[in-house]
């Protein structure tokens, strides 16, 4: 294993309930401060891929049948989420998911359960000077919020855990374009201020390849596509199936697809 | 008038009482959705607890006290680990027949070792502290229950507002996979809310052990009681259990003083019938936040 690499994926499959395939093997790395993006459409497995790195597959009854997950040296495959957790890494799920009837500040300071105990002023801070909007609704319920407030409180709850691994699940989900842009472009700065890694699952490919470093596309449970985010964002393939956008560098209509000749499959 | 105003105290004190029994019950509600039928079977657990130190084992009261409210929060440990860890994934109905079966276990056990007979503590409570106010007497008991209910409830709000183990157990109770997913010790925060629940519920039980005796069937009866205290103040809402507790001491007492004593048993339930028709949430219970 190059020295390098903080997480490592090695062939792994994803059975839910004994007998619902997810993935099959998968492998990926991602490498030190960097961001990797994880692309692909619904249901391709990449929410399953980042769950069975953190370990919330168990409570879904899903398991990491084969293959390993390397993170600094400890095999984390099918470990509990509290232990995984304590090594650094934190995902932040899929569509927002706050403590409601906590206060907005509350919900920041279960981000402290890795390290119960220790102060947390300071992190405070750092979340406050990163997600500006939230100081004003500090003492307000989480139920409240808006969308994009919530996406900046789950994130910054993240945050608070001092991960040095943080699993992004779709942060773009239902929020205004601006807003995209702002959430994007503070994951950035907290990936090259804080050296935080990051692994970003996205819809928005766009968005998340000007970001990334690294990314993969997944379909069917199968990693499809690998490369630097610079080359994927120029593949062809990758701009007509995620980004909308021809070879010829014009926007396709339906009209000119002529679906016989589209390509199903990826390879 | 007197009689009006010893009639209020005494229901008071009995709200205190009940508010103080529901808030153990709440506490296990809250955090893991759970009714716990063998409420007042720890409540009886406890108060025999006390009864062991302080009048068999001769120690003196407040080393009494608070050895029984320690060995109480174990044992709340000891039900978590033993019996509801292995249940942990299955159907919650399952969990609460399991709360069934402790109530039947611990209440034959109790029996077994105590009969069914009244006990009593030892005299222990100075007389300076029943206060007298013209007529109107209330007994020193009462006031220690106001005494030792507003310092735990203090400390609960305490602890649950502003601890960081306090929100832990709070987010587990709004959004299980979210707390998970952020390193909270979802068992650790199960079995912790059974250990306060139990210590609670041992302190309800002393203080009516104080005033009635204890009997194993007795004890157990007013943990029932928690049932209609908790629905009408929302199930989840410990604010609620402390309201929904001093309305249904003042029905119980009123009634009992004012019209008949036989009809003060069913009052409390009539009113919880009439409550969950007009607001089936309870009182305060939460009603879900939604954005529209």
């Amino acid at each position: 294993m190059e020295n390098n690499v903080l997480l490592q994926i090695n062939n792994i499959s994803v059975v839910y309930s004994d007998v619902i395939q997810i993935l099959k093997a998968v492998s990926l790395d991602v490498k030190k401060s960097q961001i990797v993006s994880l692309l692909g459409s619904n249901g391709a497995g990449k929410t399953t891929t980042l769950k069975s790195i953190s370990g919330l597959l168990k409570p879904e009854n899903g398991k990491v049948t084969e293959g390993t997950i390397d993170y600094e040296g400890h095999n984390i495959q099918n470990s509990a989420p509290e232990i995984v957790t304590r090594l650094g890494i934190i995902q932040v799920m899929e569509g927002r998911q706050p403590f409601k009837y906590l206060t907005v500040e509350e919900n920041l300071r279960v981000g402290t359960a890795t390290r119960w105990g220790k102060p947390y002023k300071k992190d405070l801070e750092l979340v406050y000077h990163y997600f500006a909007p939230l100081v004003a609704r500090k003492n307000s319920l989480a139920g409240y919020c808006s969308g994009g407030e919530l996406q900046m409180l789950v994130m910054g709850r993240a945050l608070m855990a001092q991960p040095r691994l943080l699993l992004l699940d779709e942060p773009s989900l239902g929020l205004a374009p601006l807003l995209v842009k702002e959430i994007f472009e503070i994951i950035k700065r907290v990936n090259q201020e804080q050296g935080t890694t990051l692994m970003l699952v996205e819809q928005n490919a766009n968005m998340a390849l000007q970001i990334a470093d690294f990314g993969y596309v997944m379909e069917n449970g199968k990693i499809v596509l690998e490369g630097d985010a610079k080359d994927l964002i120029e593949n062809p393939d990758v701009k007509e199936f995620y980004l909308g956008v021809a070879a010829t560098g014009t926007i396709k209509t339906y009209k000119d697809v002529k679906s016989y000749k589209r390509r199903k499959r990826w390879l | 008038m007197e009689f009006f105003f010893q009639i209020l105290i005494n229901g008071l004190s009995l709200g205190f009482l009940y508010a103080l029994a529901a808030l153990g019950f709440v506490m296990i509600f809250k955090s893991s959705s759970v009714l716990n039928f063998a409420h007042g079977e720890l409540m009886a657990i406890g108060a025999f607890l006390f009864l062991v130190l302080s009048a068999w084992a001769k120690l003196p009261i407040w080393l009494a006290f608070f050895l029984a409210l320690a060995g109480s929060f174990s044992l709340g440990f000891i039900i978590e680990r033993f019996f509801l860890r292995p249940l942990i994934g299955e159907a919650l109905i399952e969990v609460i027949m399991l709360t069934v079966g402790l109530a039947i276990m611990f209440k034959g056990l109790m029996l077994f070792v105590f009969g069914g007979d009244i006990h009593s503590y030892p005299e222990f409570l100075p007389q300076a502290l029943t206060l007298h106010w013209g007529a109107v007497e209330v007994p020193g008991v009462n006031v220690a229950t106001f005494i030792v209910g507003l310092v735990f409830l203090g400390l609960f709000g305490f602890f649950f507002k502003y601890s960081s183990q306090g929100i832990y157990m709070r987010s587990v109770a709004d959004n299980q996979p979210a707390a998970m997913a952020l390193g909270v010790h979802v068992r650790r925060v199960f079995a912790m809310s059974w250990a306060i629940a139990a210590l609670v519920c041992a302190m309800s039980g002393i203080v009516i052990g104080i005033i009635n005796g204890i009997n194993v069937h007795e004890v157990s009866a007013i943990g029932l009681k928690v049932f209609p205290v908790v629905i009408l103040g929302g199930l989840d809402s410990i604010g609620g259990a402390i309201l929904g507790g001093l309305i249904i001491g003042l029905l119980e007492t009123f009634t009992g003083g004012y019209i008949s004593t036989g009809l003060r048993e069913v009052v409390p339930y009539i009113v919880l019938i009439i409550i969950l028709m007009i607001k089936p949430y309870g009182l305060f219970g939460l009603v879900e936040i939604e954005r529209v």
